[in-house]
């Protein structure tokens, strides 16, 4: 699978923190903050399928919205094939936009429902490429149309009238149409039904082989990962606890947290939910616990972990944030 | 999101709507065609002749065949007045809901759109004008207004200045309702889709987010229009709104009231009729209009 | 004779002003005491729709045209309605995917069980609090009695859904009926949700209906297993056979989609084509466009649930080849 060579980072984020204000009665003196990211390092390389997994808060969805410029990160930066890019004018940032673009997750929400499919599609190539005609701009709609499985005469016809799926194939048509090297994928497939969750998957591995693409797809849906992904990063509280292949991961998982999400999956075969689990304390992303934002719900916490906050250091062939894995303990 | 075919079915399938929209489609070619259609034209003053004045309609005793609802102490056929006056009332209704508009959704776009302190700061300019009651502005504007130009200059702007004063009275309820689309509208995703392509906030807001508030728009344009009608119509009658020699039915219904208790009750009943019959309908098509384009209220006929 | 017996449901909606769509064609279903059953099929295909109509609660503009529905030998739809309401919310609970469908925002959770409990029987407040408070620690939630006078946006969804639980369990319901209860939660949240309920109605002997589209969880929690598609049963009986074993097409077009049935960079086995709408049934077996199995009759007949073993399969084909049980 992943060659041992060092592939080239196409994409970089190096200390990336994301702070919101939270909404509060103007006289107020609190001024509660939502850490959504909390120092997130990771380079994606080219040619791979680089998953982030999390669960609610932990800043999955943050992290997409600021690799493609929709939020500015509060600190730290964001690299696109060597280029510093978070930074960027929006006229700099222009030449980077037809090489990079998203997915998201829900198909009744993506597409313009006032808009025919036609000018969604068109959309991006008028305006980042003014230079192609008419007929270029109509021939690479259609061509690519066709390699999502569309039928191009849907061009005439609005939103509402396709389900979900086909939705879903015409969205992914759209980030497709400017031939990027970079997708990122938010969740693509969370609202469809089982059966076109399959299609689609398959559509963006097609994808990903005919054109080359590198993608960074954010999920919580651990099968999706185990079948789809190269590299995974495992987010928790607004940061990365554990990166590893995928392979790696799912046979040897190392983090506390991991280990608990791998178990929690339903199992075809039945019977791990057999035994009790208790409600675990919830990740409140207001009150950032001290030390480790896991430890609270951690059954390895000791009194370092409470204190000092753990950094991603290499532990076999993965990188794990734990003191329970430096020290031996687990 | 309801197709056109299924709006029309909704539509002939409501008497009410029906019924309303033929009595304001029947009102719009009235006027359109009143220098046709009407007996005369009430205001050249070489068709009306004093003798004629204060006739009661045809079918009292003491009518004339010549003026079907009888005549105003000028000697003009009360149906012609009528004839014109909607015309007058109807233009200055769609031309303040168009200045309403206009300014309202400009604002509320961008309001909606950039958030933070320019928000803030819209809406409280929304709020002071919401509390300002849009009669007493527009009494006082237009006092000081014929005050400051004489009677003459005022009876040639009177129509420009009624449309601007309740179109600029009103925007914040457009500007209301498009900011509660776009906030809506902004988190979906293909407003995203859009950005990460790199558009201009201006074309976003302009190409994206505008067609898709316009719903909401239309429902509250049929009311307003109805608002604007009687906003004016009560300034009229207060002696503020349009002159004597091209009033709108609310300048009709004053110059008659002065006649009721001389027994010549018809001179304002009959306007009167007309302006709440015209309301009436706009309203009730109003409704028909909110309640059909209220994705709430999905029928599950679609 | 079992707790709840359906018997060819149907129920029907308005298909433009002369017609009518049918969204349930002809449902059976089985229940015994204390038996857990999973309902599983995409959206659109009538399962929470069967839920709704057991419990009578279909709205306009749709309504129940056939079949009968017997709980403990009475046919819900012929009880007066005073009858109905000391079952329904009391002998037959339901848990819906959005607690907030259960919660009332303005009230505390401890009012709001209170009320459930005094709605169904003569009890007093001091009882029944008591009462309350250890539902809400049997189904773990931390300081059941300061939880008690809290609201519900308080609480995290996931200690929302187990306060839902609760009242569902409050009133020693015989039957629960659950509606993707943990679909909108994180995947940790729902295995805690899961075993919790998967216990509660084992140790309590409590009837489940599990309403889903995720194989996996039926999986782990029913003992037997109903799969619908557009409006119709295909295939049901023991769980583990009919994933082990899947004898409809459809059913093992579902098992085979799966990611975790392909290997690593394979292809995933995708089914072609989309379920219809209630509105678009194509002439015969629902499925039939999509089936690699269909033969010439498929379109032209509607099969019928046939007995084959322990299970039954409405298929002219069925997939058997080593499968009976």
């Amino acid at each position: 699978m992943t060659a041992l060579v060092e592939k080239r980072g196409l994409v970089e984020v190096r200390g990336l923190e994301k702070r919101f204000a939270m909404p509060t009665h103007f006289l107020s003196r609190e001024k509660p903050v939502l850490h959504a990211l909390n120092g997130v390092d990771a380079v994606v390389r080219q040619g791979e399928a680089f998953c982030v997994v999390g669960e609610s808060g932990c800043g999955k969805t943050t992290l997409g919205r600021i690799v493609m410029g929709l939020t500015e990160p509060s600190n730290g930066e964001v690299h696109f094939d060597g280029t510093r890019i978070d930074n960027l004018s929006d006229s700099r940032r222009r030449p980077f936009r037809a090489r990079m673009q998203m997915v998201f997750q829900n198909p009744y929400a993506s597409l313009n429902p006032r808009r025919t499919v036609f000018d969604t599609l068109a959309e991006p190539l008028r305006h980042l490429s003014p230079q192609m005609r008419r007929a270029e701009v109509r021939d690479a709609v259609e061509a690519v149309m066709l390699a999502v499985g569309a039928d191009p005469k849907w061009g005439r016809r609005m939103p509402h009238e396709f389900s979900g799926g086909q939705r879903q194939r015409i969205a992914i048509a759209r980030a497709l149409v400017t031939d990027p090297e970079f997708i990122v994928a938010d969740e693509p497939i969370s609202a469809l039904d089982v059966s076109i969750q399959a299609q689609i998957l398959n559509l963006m591995t097609k994808a990903r082989e005919e054109r080359g693409l590198t993608y960074l797809f954010i999920t919580h849906d651990l099968s999706v990962v185990q079948h789809f992904g190269d590299r995974v990063a495992v987010m928790y509280l607004g940061r990365i606890v554990e990166l590893a292949g995928v392979e790696e991961l799912f046979d040897r998982p190392r983090h506390p947290y991991t280990r608990l999400l791998l178990d929690a999956i339903p199992k075809l075969e039945g019977g791990s939910f057999e035994r009790e689990r208790k409600p675990g304390e919830l990740p409140n992303s207001i009150k950032l616990p001290p030390g480790c934002s896991f430890a609270p719900r951690c059954p390895l916490a000791n009194d370092r972990c409470r204190a000092e906050r753990p950094a991603l250091l290499p532990a076999g062939p993965a990188e794990v944030a734990c003191f329970a894995v430096e020290e031996g303990r687990d | 999101m309801l197709s056109a075919r299924a709006f029309t079915r909704r539509f002939f399938g409501d008497p009410t709507a029906v019924g309303a929209f033929v009595i304001v489609a029947a009102v719009v070619v009235m006027v359109v065609s009143a220098p046709w259609l009407a007996p005369q034209n009430p205001y050249d003053p070489l068709q009306i002749d004093i003798m004629d004045s204060e006739m009661p309609p045809s079918w009292v005793a003491g009518g004339d065949e010549r003026f079907l609802l009888g005549t105003d102490a000028q000697g003009r056929g009360v149906l012609s007045t009528i004839m014109y006056g909607t015309g007058v009332s109807l233009l200055i209704g769609f031309g303040a809901v168009v200045v309403q508009a206009f300014i309202g959704i400009s604002l509320g776009l961008i309001a909606g759109y950039r958030g933070g302190w320019i928000d803030a700061f819209l809406m409280r300019l929304a709020d002071i004008q919401l509390s300002i009651s849009t009669l007493m502005l527009a009494i006082i504007a237009l006092a000081v207004f014929s005050a400051a130009f004489g009677p003459e200059a005022y009876a040639k702007l009177a129509i420009f200045m009624l449309i601007a004063v309740i179109g600029i009275a009103e925007w914040p309820r457009f500007a209301r309702t498009v900011r509660a689309s776009v906030l809506a509208e902004k988190k979906k995703e293909y407003v995203d889709a859009a950005r990460v392509i790199g558009l201009s906030p201006g074309t976003i807001m302009r190409r994206h987010i505008l067609p898709n508030t316009m719903t909401p728009v239309l429902v509250i344009s049929t009311i307003q229009v109805a608002e604007a009608i009687v906003t004016e119509a009560a300034l009229s009658f207060l002696g503020l709104g349009m002159p004597v020699n091209r009033p709108s039915l609310g300048a009709l219904i004053r110059s008659g009231f002065e006649f009721i208790f001389s027994g010549s009750w018809w001179i304002t009943l009959f306007p009167a009729v007309m302006l709440m019959l015209l309301i009436l309908s706009i309203n009730l098509l109003g409704d028909f209009m909110r309640d059909t384009l209220n994705p709430k209220l999905r029928r599950g006929d679609e | 004779m079992a707790l709840l017996e359906v018997r060819g449901l149907e129920v029907a909606f308005p298909k433009g002003p002369h017609d009518e769509a049918l969204a349930l064609r002809g449902v059976d279903l089985d229940l015994d005491p204390g038996e857990r059953l999973g309902v599983v099929g995409e959206s659109g295909a009538g399962k929470s729709m069967l839920a709704f109509a057991i419990l009578n609660l279909i709205s306009e503009p749709g309504r129940i045209s056939a079949g009968s529905i017997r709980f403990d030998g009475r046919n819900l739809l012929t009880l007066p309605a005073k009858e109905i309401r000391n079952i329904r919310g009391n002998r037959i609970s339901m848990i819906f995917q959005d607690p907030m469908m259960t919660l009332n925002p303005v009230l505390t959770i401890g009012r709001q069980m209170v009320e459930t409990l005094q709605a169904h029987r003569r009890i007093g407040w001091a009882k029944a609090r008591k009462l309350s408070i250890e539902r809400l620690a049997q189904v773990a939630i931390p300081t059941p009695e300061s939880r008690f006078d809290s609201y519900p946006h308080e609480l995290s969804g996931g200690l929302r859904q187990r306060v839902v639980i609760a009242i569902a369990l409050l009133t020693d319901p015989e039957i629960i009926i659950a509606d993707e209860p943990t679909t909108a939660l994180d995947v940790t949240i729902q295995a805690e949700i899961m075993s919790l309920i998967l216990r509660l109605c084992r140790d309590n002997r409590v009837g489940l209906i599990l309403i889903t589209h995720d194989l996996s969880v039926v999986a782990e929690v029913t003992e037997r297993l109903m799969i619908m598609y557009a409006g119709k049963v295909v295939e049901e009986g023991p769980t583990r056979q009919i994933i082990d074993h899947p004898g409809h097409p459809y059913s093992r077009g579902l098992l085979a989609a799966l990611p975790q049935r392909v290997e690593r960079g394979q292809r995933l086995n995708q089914i072609p084509g989309t379920m219809p709408g209630i509105a678009d049934l194509p002439t015969g077996c629902a499925y039939h466009p999509r089936c690699e199995r269909a033969i010439a009759g498929c379109h032209i007949d509607i099969p019928e649930l046939e007995a084959h073993g322990s299970r039954r399969i409405s298929c002219f084909r069925p997939l058997l080849a080593g499968a009976e049980a």
